[in-house]
């Protein structure tokens, strides 16, 4: 008998409980009721979240797998594919930064390689609080030595990402992580357990008592103890993973696979479950013969635990003594645990005795799906009705474009990439902090991929559905400055608690605006993950639906940084816009707040631009183009000015403000533009070029001296821009105690 | 000549070792798994960048143990070339192959970036496609690079020529800035930049290619 205490233990309602006793007609036992709370868990479930999903667009010429699997697959053509997913693991992080951090990376390792593909670079988008914030410092540290630690080590390179500061994230920390590998097209693999009697093959690490429960604990708000979940955060060990990395890739080539799936948030119990469900079989599994780190674990402990660095295998029968031979060349434990049945249930044995059998249907499909009420939050109109040229201009712009520039947000990331290895396995074409997208090379071809992960959560938070829009054009902004042309993207949805109105109303308008933008810009969505409950005592994150978009570069030697190269060099701003500091970065370093109505995002006007600022980089006709993001045009130009630390240029620059007011001109962060510079000799081509697009044309200045100068308006060296754009970071993480 | 890379369960610049010599320089070249012994023939041993056994432990302290360093030990008492990237120049030391020890870098963390190298000695196998006093740019991506040695150890190293290369901006706090460094008998070098890493012009850096044509063109003399 179940008492109530143990099913709320367990992170199920009363009605649950009723729906899952009337699945199966009597009770269930302790066991039962574990798979249940992990299969029904918002983490495995999307009960709250499933019906929003459904409005995103899947399908497209490129695609080869959609979302469903462990990731989503793109044709890159010549007969290479993409696999790629972002995942959070945000609770994991804050409850235990380093080794949360490290077994997000992973995590979603093993989805991207499972696919068949070796992994060839992880991104990562991190949020956390004021820097001021007691908390902070202490999480960005142990995030990225956790990244770091679990990235190097297993060999793949993390190649860029995006980290922003804002006290929503005091108390739930952000750290989501988005992993892209390749392989031939024809060689995907799926997590499908199909074929009666066929073997199912327990891979890796031995089981452990760690991170039961990590999908229940990650599928709840935090509250004061926050600490003491301690226990259900999983330990990372990337020695192993890259065994395991190697074994798959090995197994892979000989054609003795069925199925395979990692082992990840509610191991066992999940990636069997699932395997099962998705091929319309049953599976059977003794729990007696999984590879045990300690004795006298029970069945409950072996199917819920969330040991890392594990897979599940189905294979062909008779094919065994393959698959346990490679796993043993490399060092890793590998048993026949157990077989695919014609069942549709799954039935888990200890010694032979039945320990728990339950319908697969149930689990899956069957899950609940709920409908969450939904309100617009009280004092959003309030809020969206600010006028930010309401307030006083700054008095001095030079010193508010270097207040900008040591914003955190905007300042210079290298004390946190450089210790990420990002340069092993030959690939990074354009390195961290050289251009707005990363560009990694696919080996043994002149194509690249065009990678970068984006969201401007104050956009979000100010208007769901605009701001989900516009980090979707953001992010595709930054391939298009390198050359790279979208081919699909990947999510990772991070709100609140979904079961108060105001968050789902974030949710459900934020998911709106996605799938208009993916629309309205034609990049499918092939992958994905939501994260709820990022919350603590009530104090919800500002909503953000983080995306990483993937992008194509036919021709490697014609991508394009971020950076001014030369002195002489014309500057010019591709698009216009009208000056918008609603939500802007200036509003709030300056102003402290977070306020108005964020700029709307024109579909043709953005499509325009980016189709231009490609095929003028694959022309060879720019030297640099830095999208106008967070601090607008003077931080996009200052940027491009110091980007470079062995070689700082300054530029001078007359501008055409029209009536709108200088630092709304300076600050106002409108999207659909691009900063860029090309030598004179092609500045007729560009010309005609945009003039054929009908995209203006403003040409700002050159690149000359050693200073900032805006005639009229500022002068600044580029020495300090630089030192406040370089030592933002270090000082806060250099500070004493 | 032909290349043999070690490939310990950790190591994971195996690959890009492999395709420089292979398809940069176009010189025979093959995997050299740790639990073998046998060296199949090749000329010159490369052991590779990475996490050789994990390196939970020191780095490269379980890696000497491994079947495969029996037989490159005995290939490097012979005369036989052997250079340790990064990893590798924690195993060779670890295996006494190479005095000294590569400590914690002196930040305590990790550090991936493009450093400036001084050639210190360019008459060595390694080295002399190069000149004495020449500037490279190549990048290293270690936690753990911080060269130390004893006192009187550093004095015979310095006089006797055997450090190759010195860093121009010491990235992890190496005593006497050292970067690279050569046995006395002249054919074992460990370094921690990675000169695989700087080997091709859309990488960013080509200046790893003096390394390269330092060791085909020594063979082809």
């Amino acid at each position: 008998m179940i008492r109530p205490e143990i099913i709320a233990e367990h992170g199920l309602t009363p009605e649950e409980y009723e729906r899952i006793r009337s699945a199966l007609g009597r009770e269930p036992n302790l066991l039962e009721l574990g798979i249940f709370s992990v299969m029904w868990s918002e983490h495995c479930s999307y009960k709250s979240s499933k019906p929003y999903l459904r409005q995103f667009p899947t399908r497209g010429p490129r695609v080869l797998v959609g979302p469903g699997e462990n990731a989503g697959v793109v044709d890159l053509g010549d007969g290479w594919a993409a696999a790629f997913k972002m995942e959070s693991h945000n609770h994991p992080s804050y409850i235990e930064p380093y080794q949360g951090a490290a077994t997000g990376v992973g995590g979603i390792l093993r989805d991207v390689f499972t696919m068949g593909a070796r992994p060839i670079a992880v991104l990562n988008s991190l949020r956390f609080g004021a820097t001021a914030h007691p908390k902070t410092r202490y999480l960005l540290e142990g995030v990225v030595a956790g990244i770091a630690g679990y990235g190097n080590c297993i060999g793949i390179p993390t190649v860029g990402g995006e980290v922003a500061f804002d006290e929503s994230y005091n108390g739930n920390c952000l750290v989501n992580v988005f992993a892209v590998g390749v392989m031939p097209a024809n060689r995907i693999f799926k997590a499908s357990a199909s074929g009666v009697g066929n073997p199912v093959i327990y891979v890796g690490s031995k089981t452990g008592r760690d991170g039961i429960h990590g999908a229940t604990m990650a599928s709840a708000e935090f509250e004061r103890d926050s600490e003491a979940k301690k226990p259900t955060v999983q330990v990372g060990d990337p020695f192993t993973e890259k065994l395991l990395l190697e074994a798959c890739l090995e197994l892979f080539q000989t054609d003795a696979l069925v199925g395979i799936q990692d082992l990840g948030a509610a191991g066992l119990t999940s990636s069997s479950v699932e395997m099962a469900g998705r091929a319309g079989s049953g599976i059977e599994l003794d729990v007696a013969k999984v590879p045990r780190r300690e004795e006298g674990m029970t069945p409950y402990e072996c199917m819920l635990s969330e040991s890392q660095a594990r897979m599940l295998i189905v294979a062909k029968r008779g094919r065994e003594p393959e698959v346990l031979e490679i796993c043993s060349k490399w060092d890793l434990d590998a048993e026949v645990i157990g077989q695919v049945t014609s069942s549709g249930r799954i039935r888990v044995l200890e010694n032979g005795e039945v320990v728990a059998d339950l319908p697969i249907a149930p689990l899956t499909e069957g899950a609940p799906v709920y409908d969450r009420p939904r309100t617009r939050p009280r004092g959003l109109d309030e809020l969206q009705r600010f006028d930010p040229l309401s307030l006083a201009p700054p008095r001095d712009l030079a010193e508010a474009l270097l207040n900008l520039l040591s914003s955190p947000t905007i300042a210079s990331k290298e004390w946190i990439y450089t210790q990420y290895d990002h340069m092993v396995r030959l690939g990074g074409v354009l390195l961290p902090g050289k251009a707005d997208a990363a560009v990694v090379r696919i080996e043994g071809s002149k194509r690249g991929l065009a990678l970068s992960v984006d969201c401007n959560s104050r956009f979000v938070y100010l208007d769901p559905y605009e701001g989900a829009r516009l980090a979707v054009a953001e992010c595709a902004r930054n391939l298009s400055c390198v050359g790279g042309e979208p081919v699909g993207l990947t999510d990772c949805l991070n709100f609140g608690n979904p079961e108060r109105p105001e968050i789902m109303w974030q949710f459900a308008e934020a998911t709106r605006g996605l799938a208009a933008a993916c629309r309205e810009l034609e990049i499918p969505v092939v992958s994905g993950n939501v994260s709820f409950y990022n919350e603590t005592e009530a104090q919800a994150v500002l909503p953000t639906p983080t995306v990483g978009v993937v992008g194509l570069v036919p021709d490697l030697i014609r991508c394009c940084g971020a950076t001014f190269q030369r002195e002489g060099e014309r500057i010019g701003l591709l698009g216009a816009g009208s000056g918008s500091l609603g939500g802007s970065e200036y509003l709030k370093v300056l102003h402290g707040l977070t306020a108005g109505l964020p700029p709307r995002l024109e579909a043709a006007r953005e499509i325009a631009v980016q189709r231009l600022v490609r095929q003028l980089v694959r022309a060879g006709l720019l030297s640099s183009a830095h999208d106008c993001g967070d601090g607008g045009l003077l931080v996009a130009i200052a940027e491009s000015c110091v980007g470079t630390r062995e070689r700082l240029l300054g530029a001078r620059l007359s501008l055409n403000t029209g009536s709108i007011p200088a630092h709304a001109f300076l600050f106002g962060e409108d999207p659909s533009r691009i900063l860029i510079s090309f030598s004179s000799s092609a500045q007729q081509q560009i010309e005609q070029k945009c003039s054929d697009a009908g995209v203006p044309l403003a040409i700002l200045g050159e690149v000359s001296g050693n200073e900032l100068l805006v005639d009229g308006l500022l002068r600044v060296s580029v020495e300090l821009l630089s030192k406040a754009w370089r030592g933002a970071i270090p000082a806060v993480m250099n500070r004493p105690p | 000549m032909k290349f043999g890379i070690v490939v310990f369960p950790g190591s994971n610049c195996d690959h890009d070792a492999y395709h420089v010599i292979k398809h940069v320089f176009g010189q025979p070249a093959e995997f050299l798994w740790h639990k073998d012994r046998d060296l199949r023939g090749t000329d010159l041993v490369i052991l590779p960048g990475g996490f050789a056994y994990g390196d939970y432990l020191r780095c490269g302290a379980i890696a000497r143990f491994s079947p495969i360093m029996d037989e490159v030990v005995r290939f490097a008492q012979k005369g036989g070339k052997v250079i340790g990237i990064c990893n590798g120049f924690q195993v060779l030391t670890e295996a006494g192959l190479l005095p000294g020890a590569l400590l914690q870098n002196a930040s305590r963390k990790y550090v991936c970036r493009h450093v400036r190298l001084r050639v210190e000695n360019a008459t060595t196998a390694f080295s002399r496609a190069m000149h004495r006093g020449q500037e490279l740019r190549i990048p290293v991506g270690h936690g753990a690079g911080n060269y130390y040695l004893d006192p009187d150890g550093l004095k015979r190293l310095e006089g006797e020529g055997q450090v190759v290369f010195r860093y121009l901006d010491n990235p992890n706090g190496s005593i006497n800035d050292i970067a690279g460094v050569i046995n006395q008998t002249g054919n074992i070098l460990g370094l921690m930049p990675h000169p695989e890493r700087a080997a091709e012009p859309v990488l960013g850096s080509s200046d790893g290619r003096w390394f390269f044509e330092s060791l085909v063109g020594g063979s082809a003399r």
